[in-house]
């Protein structure tokens, strides 16, 4: 194929995979946030303390994260059927996302907020702030530079699932990369896609970095 | 109804604090049946080694540790089995300081002492204002827009003491807030709880291991050994009378004064006249008697050990003197001494005496 004939097919996975990422990290971002805030606060002796609570999420984070992706999308297959409508399309494989990327980012979320120092929450419980306000006032403003940095790995993550895409008809860059690249021997067009996404994979990077040290305050 | 000046404004009544044990480890007696009353306008010191269970104590005081038995009366309001949520109130009212000053690094110096006002639901103006009256008070106005990361230990606590001051409480808890500072540092954070004090008629708390700090600010002192209060009273009464092992512990890290059985050799070594200790404090006596006695009879006196300091603003001490002149009058010397202080005689280096009191009271 010529390149102008491959032009518009490469935008339109450009696009594709844009829409997987951004969905996938919004949605997988916030549950990531609400299961990881919730790992750390029934976690026993901490500010919600709940024995049970704490052990079947905690489960569940271990179980579901270990997965690979391409097994989980099988896995996952009733339930997308039951809240996307079917398992194929950009729909049905973005949903996996949303799910698997909640998990991977439950897990990083605890670990930033168990590095905070414990004091800082007795602080705000003696000047009277109930658990929600320490949660919004504390915690998240308090763990927010590693937090930043958490979201940047996120998305690395992200990026990396969309790229089987092609197997639930997906489409994306990494469908693009094997249809177009390595399926006709056009090592080229796989060079050009490897291409692009080292340098989004720089730029976000440069960008999760660079908020993450104005965070800091240090 | 608020407390007036010295009564009752934190009573405690056999508090008890439980643990439950981790896996095989047993249960842990916090705190065992503590009972004792703090009075409103007193600076109250509870002292202990680490895990004697006064970090404990005074964390029931604003329910940040909830009582396993017994009650705990905070102005007036019994916190026992009262909810979360009624806590809060009573919490917003207790102002705590903490050995790691425990500031939010996410936000300035005004933005930590505004948090408190706003958990309050104090409008934004009355807050800058009532910062900038805070930040004034402990001395650091011109570092309300910097950074904790950027203060030094004195500055963060001081930060600290605005923060807990913000609310106006009429209770200011202190766990070991001079812990983490240099000596300096650490008197003039005490200036300041002093003035908190008298200024401010707020009642303050203080939890610490060191016995500097109660000896410079404390009214009353209760002394904590494995979750019980061993010893309670005024401060000057306890420490310079300790009745229990762990006081007089305290009293001797906080004043060598007393020679230890080696110097007492050296010094018998040294001096060839007798060698005595006397006790110099407002309960038995002070120098000047001392040197009156010795005057009295004729007898030299030359200080070769010793050290007086203050505790609770009162002369506590002792001085170790070599006594020069005729046996007889050393003797007469040596009884009119006993009849103003307390006298450890260490005899001379022929005919050397060995106190078991005067061991006694240098052990540590």
């Amino acid at each position: 194929m010529t390149a102008d004939q491959l032009m518009p097919l490469l935008w339109e996975a450009f696009l594709e995979t844009s829409w997987m990422v951004v969905v996938a990290l919004a949605v997988g971002g916030v549950l990531g946030l609400v299961i990881g805030m919730g790992l750390y606060l029934t976690r026993p002796g901490n500010l919600l303390a709940n024995r049970p609570v704490f052990a079947v999420i905690n489960v569940l984070v271990n179980v579901v994260r270990p997965v690979p992706f391409i097994i989980f999308l099988v896995a996952l297959g009733p339930v997308t059927r039951a809240v996307v409508g079917k398992t194929i399309g950009i729909e049905a494989f973005t949903f996996a996302m949303c799910i698997m990327s909640a998990f991977v980012f439950a897990r990083l979320v605890e670990q930033n907020l168990v590095s905070i120092d414990p004091g800082v929450v007795e602080a705000a419980r003696a000047m009277g702030a109930s658990p929600l306000r320490i949660v919004r006032t504390v915690l998240i403003p308090e763990a927010l530079s590693p937090l930043i940095l958490g979201t940047t790995f996120l998305f690395v993550v992200v990026l990396d699932m969309s790229a089987i895409g092609g197997y639930l008809g997906a489409g994306g860059l990494g469908d693009f990369a094997i249809v177009y690249g390595y399926r006709q021997y056009d090592w080229a067009v796989t060079g050009i896609v490897v291409g692009i996404i080292i340098v989004i994979v720089q730029l976000i990077q440069w960008l999760g970095n660079t908020l993450a040290k104005r965070a800091l305050r240090r | 109804m608020p407390t007036a000046a010295g009564e009752t404004i934190i009573g405690f009544r056999d508090a008890a604090k439980v643990f439950p044990g981790r896996g095989k480890g047993g249960e842990v007696r916090a705190v065992d049946g503590v009972t004792l009353d703090v009075r409103a306008g007193e600076i109250f010191g509870v002292i202990g080694y680490s895990g004697a269970g006064k970090s404990t104590l005074v964390r029931l005081v604003n329910a940040l540790e909830r009582t396993t038995g017994g009650s705990v009366v905070v102005d007036g309001t019994d916190l026992t089995g009262l909810s979360e949520a009624r806590l809060r109130p009573v919490r917003a009212g207790i102002g705590m300081i903490f050995q790691q000053f425990n500031l939010l690094s996410s936000r300035t110096v005004a933005g930590n002492v505004s948090y408190p006002l706003e958990v309050a639901g104090w409008s934004k103006d009355q807050r800058r204002e009532r910062v900038r009256e805070l930040l004034d008070f402990v001395g650091i106005a011109d570092k309300a827009d910097v950074y904790p990361s950027k203060l030094s230990g004195g500055q963060k606590q001081r930060v600290g003491i605005a923060r807990a001051l913000a609310t106006t409480p009429r209770i200011l808890l202190a766990d070991e807030a001079t812990s983490a500072l240099d000596p300096e540092t650490t008197q003039d954070v005490l200036a300041l709880l002093q003035r908190v004090n008298r200024e401010l008629g707020i009642t303050v708390v203080v939890v610490t291991h060191e016995m500097d700090v109660v000896r410079s600010i404390c009214d009353r002192v209760a002394v904590m050994e494995h979750g019980r209060v061993v010893e309670l009273g005024d401060a000057y009464q306890v420490f310079s009378a300790p009745r229990q092992d762990v006081t007089r512990r305290f009293v001797s890290t906080a004043l060598k004064d007393r020679p230890s059985p080696a110097v007492i050799e050296r010094l018998r070594a040294r001096h060839t006249g007798r060698i005595v200790t006397v006790g110099v404090d407002d309960v038995s006596g002070s120098s000047a008697q001392v040197t009156h006695v010795l005057r009295r009879h004729g007898v030299d006196g030359t200080i070769v050990y010793g050290g007086i300091t203050e505790v609770a603003e009162r002369p506590y001490g002792s001085l170790t003197l070599e006594l020069v002149g005729d046996g007889t009058s050393v003797e007469e010397a040596l009884a009119g001494l006993r009849a103003v202080t307390d006298v450890v005689d260490h005899g001379t280096a022929s005919a050397p005496r060995d106190a078991g009191d005067a061991e006694e009271r240098s052990a540590s």
